[in-house]
């Protein structure tokens, strides 16, 4: 711990967000520094290398206005820290924690870096617990479970928001998941928004009845807030479930966007690029936000996270979704297809898993005959799916009886059990269409 | 030797200690982080920390550990799980709570309170280098010291006995002590190497009977993300034939760590009935841990399985996932500005790994007995795209090659291990099969591969014409090949089926095969394939 604050005029250069600073004598990584720009405003920037005595740190806000002269840095001697209380139940903040609701910023119990500490491997618990998100897609075949992270793989023009907005509303514990005392509780990350989102997203976020706190970076924000926003978020969730004992579900929506910014500020920082130009850590980077989720032995609560990734071009080997996918249990993949059909949430089931299922599903968790029921609307899906490749080349008619009604099959899957629009259906109605699905194939057969 | 930090970039760490040597290990500031000279130069030394360096500052006290990165190897090791660096994770947990904090990771690697010891040698006989003097129980298994030198033995412990006191003395002075050191990043000698030519069950089906592993060898298997590599790998830890397995979950997920320790806990060894955890050592390095303890973890391990092997064991080491160790060496090589080869990779990617999959092996041990240690790899492939570098450097020194394919992961075949694609060099082993299990091992295996060749072909047409419009050989074909997938090549790792034993891969393949030549003659004598099939 230093005694006194000190300051420096000495920068050398100024390079989008990135500011270098010589001749200081004492510095941390990570350390927090303040700016005074040559107007007078202030910022905040953190320390991200130190070279005998060249500092670089990186200006969170916007960097506009900064100059070589008249502008001085104040040493801190703290970390990026979050405050923390219970008040921020249902309040919405930017990605700086400045509030955006129009209240004062609430008084903290205590601060905690951002960062967060990795959980030991070994004191993890088993994620098993059953999450009920109302679409029969996710809960009947790709069961998510607390402490799991499952990301929404959409693309541009798919109605991922739609779906956010829904489960941010209609989410709860499943009925045989013992709810961890605290309750339930939802951190809603938006990143990169539009004006027009932002707004959708107020609107859904007054509708959500689960006590929830929301962190908002528009797409005018500055870049280094976006890359702050999910570490903001994250803090908050495990604060909230590890010591207050909360299931915490975080939504955070774009990570595409998270990983242009990190691209954007690898590039400022003129780091070797790595595929499409993302900096070669990426998946350390995104693994250090991802792998936060979890539930720990001897503890209530637990962080569960949902990602929102638009995949660029439609492509699930870009670098975005293919990193996300090694670290995340599972994908729910959106297809432009189901949605040009106007099936609503359009989830592929093929390419879709949940890798945490097995354990998630079953007698005392969800419906004893889950297991089942999910096993034979895939397989007849599949078979579906398969033969309308073959309709295409030799027409229905060409085709035997039993493999029309398996094309039937796939057709009233994704009308009825898949498409849902606004209803939200709980576990066991879901299970109820699916077996009706698979008795009406299959009394046909017989 | 003391010394100060001159500058930080990420794990990268500039320090003005004079006098070091490269590999030496370093201890940084108040907080004690570990690391590791990987540069010398003639004003600095660049120095890799193990650990996070946020909120180190320039100017913190630096010291010299001496020696580089070295195991305490020794009793205690077997069921427990260390971090990639053998600090002990239940240890940490119990010291530190449920989050590992950087430079607080104190808690000694192997800590036993007493042990018995039961002597193999008297005083007054001689001890060859690398020779056991003797044994401790651990668990079911009998964890053989090895006397570091040769000698004449003068005293040796019989039962209780400290472990921090040698057990034995040796006529010229020196000691053989209980537990021992060893560098990570040096392979441990043995007196020769033998070809692999044993096999080595692993109990799934399609890598027994099609694509057989060798005691000794090495194996990879890439596959893009929902393919299935870790419940592979996890199935393959469970099951395969092995003494000993070393477990290292390199740069991967933390929620299927904790699925698998406690799976592991419940589970017994199907081929000794002991718990599986007794012949386990796991290496937990997840993602979200420190990236130059990752690159460091499957020296950890590989070090561990030498050590067993040398007792004359047969260790089985599985790796998941073996690019997120190559991710790490590129996150280094480029925090040390090193020039970049492919894809950003360092260009010694090839070399080191060639290196570490030349520590596999099965050998005679310096004190004569033979053990192995088998390597299964996996790798993750970015966007599943198989040329990229990492695949392709382990691609030139496999033995075996296990692809697996998204497409069948997506028909939910798993494992979802390619056929066509995937290849075994260890042709060896298949008559030790056919020695040991059964004469027709060999000559089912081709039939099985012909009948799926013969579907690959036999598909184009299917789809245009469709199953009914085909001639009656073919669609047997179809379906006896569809039986094959379904019934033989699938297996479900979440059930019974989840471990054959070659007896009973052979009886499942021999009945099908069985049927498909039968139903070929009785085609032969007239009759119709959809009376056969249907009654």
């Amino acid at each position: 711990m230093r005694l006194a604050e000190h300051a420096y005029t000495t920068i050398s250069a100024v390079r989008g967000p990135l500011l270098f600073l010589e001749g200081v004598l004492e510095a941390r990584m990570g350390e927090m520094v303040s700016i005074r720009f040559p107007d007078g405003s202030r910022r905040e920037g953190e320390v991200l290398r130190l070279e005998e005595q060249t500092v670089l740190i990186q200006v969170f806000g916007e960097s506009r206005g900064l100059g070589l002269v008249d502008t001085e840095v104040v040493f801190t001697d703290t970390v990026k820290q979050a405050p923390l209380t219970l008040e921020l139940l249902g309040r919405v903040f930017d990605g700086s924690f400045r509030p955006l609701d129009g209240r004062t910023a609430p008084i903290p119990e205590r601060w905690q870096g951002v960062s967060g500490a990795p959980i030991n491997p070994a004191a993890r618990a088993r994620p098993e617990e059953f999450i009920e998100t109302g679409f029969s897609s996710i809960d009947g075949l790709n069961t998510l479970v607390k402490g799991q992270k499952l990301p929404i793989f959409s693309s541009a023009g798919l109605p991922s928001r739609e779906m956010v907005a829904a489960i941010l509303r209609n989410a709860r514990m499943g009925e045989h998941s013992p709810e961890s005392a605290g309750g339930f509780v939802v951190v809603f990350v938006a990143l990169g928004l539009t004006h027009h989102e932002y707004s959708f997203y107020m609107e859904t976020l007054e509708q959500v009845r689960t006590p929830s706190v929301a962190f908002i970076n528009l797409a005018s924000d500055p870049v280094l807030e976006r890359l702050l926003a999910p570490r903001f978020g994250l803090t908050v969730a495990e604060y909230l479930a590890f010591e207050q004992g909360r299931d915490v579900l975080v939504v955070a929506t774009d990570m595409t966007n998270y990983c242009d910014a990190l691209r954007e500020v690898s590039t400022a920082r003129e780091e070797l690029p790595g595929r499409r130009g993302y900096p070669g850590y990426m998946y350390s980077d995104l693994a250090s936000l991802y792998e936060r989720a979890g539930r720990l032995k001897g503890r209530p609560g637990s962080v569960t996270l949902l990602p929102v990734v638009t995949m660029p071009e439609e492509d699930i080997t870009h670098p975005i979704p293919d990193l996300t996918g090694y670290i995340t249990e599972g994908q729910l993949v959106l297809s432009r297809d189901l949605h040009q059909r106007e099936i609503f949430p359009p989830v592929d089931i093929l390419p879709s898993l949940s890798r945490l299922m097995q354990r998630g599903i079953g007698e005392g968790r969800t419906v004893s005959d889950h297991r089942e029921v999910a096993n034979g609307l895939y397989r007849h899906y599949a078979r579906g799916r398969d033969l309308r490749s073959l309709e295409a080349i030799v027409g229905r008619e060409g085709m035997v009886a039993q493999d029309q009604r398996m094309l039937d099959f796939a057709s009233a899957f994704e009308e009825q059990f898949v498409h849902q629009g606004e209803e939200r259906r709980s576990i066991a109605e879901t299970l109820d269409r699916g077996r009706r699905l698979i008795q009406t194939l299959e009394g046909e057969e017989t | 030797m003391k010394g100060k930090v001159i500058g930080i970039s990420g794990p990268t760490v500039t320090v003005d200690l004079r006098g070091l040597k490269l590999y030496d290990r370093v201890a940084i500031g108040e907080g004690g982080l570990l690391g590791e000279v990987v540069r010398l130069e003639r004003e600095r030394t660049l120095v890799q920390v193990y650990e996070d360096t946020r909120g180190l500052a320039l100017g913190e006290s630096v010291s010299s550990l001496g020696k580089p990165l070295a195991l305490r190897l020794g009793p205690g090791l077997l069921g427990t799980i260390f971090d990639g660096l053998q600090r002990p994770l239940e240890g940490l947990r119990e010291a530190q709570g449920p989050f590992l904090l950087s430079g607080s990771g104190k808690a000694p690697p192997l800590s036993l309170e007493s042990c018995a010891f039961t002597p193999l040698k008297k005083p007054g006989e001689e001890v060859m280098a690398g020779e056991a003097v003797g044994w401790v129980q651990e668990g079911p298994f009998r964890h053989f010291i090895l006397a570091p030198v040769a000698g004449t033995i003068e005293r040796i412990a019989d039962g209780e006995c400290s472990p921090e006191a040698p057990v034995a003395h040796l006529t010229d002075g020196s000691v053989v002590e209980l537990y021992e050191e060893w560098p990570v990043r040096e392979p441990r000698p043995f007196r020769r190497k033998l070809a692999p030519r044993e096999p080595l069950i692993t109990g799934q089906r399609c890598i027994d009977f099609l694509f057989p592993l060798a005691r000794g060898g090495t194996s990879i298997f890439p596959g893009g993300f929902g393919t299935g590599k870790t419940i592979l790998e996890q199935s393959i830890a469970k099951f395969a034939a092995a003494d000993i397995v070393i477990y290292v979950g390199c740069g991967e997920r933390g929620n299927e760590m904790a699925e698998m320790l406690e799976e592991f806990a419940s589970l017994k060894d199907p081929w000794t009935d002991e718990p599986l955890m007794a012949r386990t050592v796991t290496v937990a390095n997840t993602s979200n841990m420190p990236v130059a303890a990752r690159e460091a973890s499957i020296y950890t391990a590989v070090t561990m399985g030498e050590y067993f092997r040398d007792m004359g064991y047969h260790v089985l080491l599985l790796a998941d996932s073996l690019s997120r160790w190559a991710e790490a060496l590129r996150e280094i090589s480029s925090s040390l500005e090193e020039m970049p080869g492919e894809e950003g990779y360092p260009t010694y990617l090839a070399s080191r790994l060639a290196a570490f999959m030349a520590r596999s092996g099965t050998v005679e041990t310096l004190g004569g007995a033979t053990g192995s240690l088998t390597m299964i790899l996996s790798v993750s492939p970015p966007g599943g795209d198989f040329t990229e570098p990492v695949t392709q450097a382990c691609l030139r020194t496999t033995g075996s090659f296990l692809m697996l394919d998204t497409a069948l992961a997506h028909r939910r075949h798993f494992p979802a291990i390619h056929w066509f694609q995937s290849f075994s060099l260890y042709q060896d082993v298949v008559h030790r099969f056919e020695e040991e299990v059964s004469s027709e091992w060999t000559a089912l295996r081709r039939e099985c591969r012909d009948i799926l060749k013969r579907e690959e072909e036999l598909r184009e047409v299917a789809e245009i014409v469709g199953l009914s419009g085909m001639q009656d050989e073919d669609r047997l074909a179809m379906t006896v090949a569809e039986r094959i997938r379904l019934d033989f090549l699938c297996q479900n790792a979440y059930t019974e089926d989840a471990f054959s034993p070659p007896e009973e891969t052979l009886a499942r393949i021999g009945e099908i095969l069985a049927f498909y030549r039968k139903t070929l003659e009785r085609l032969g004598s007239g009759e119709i394939l959809d009376d056969i099939l249907g009654g």
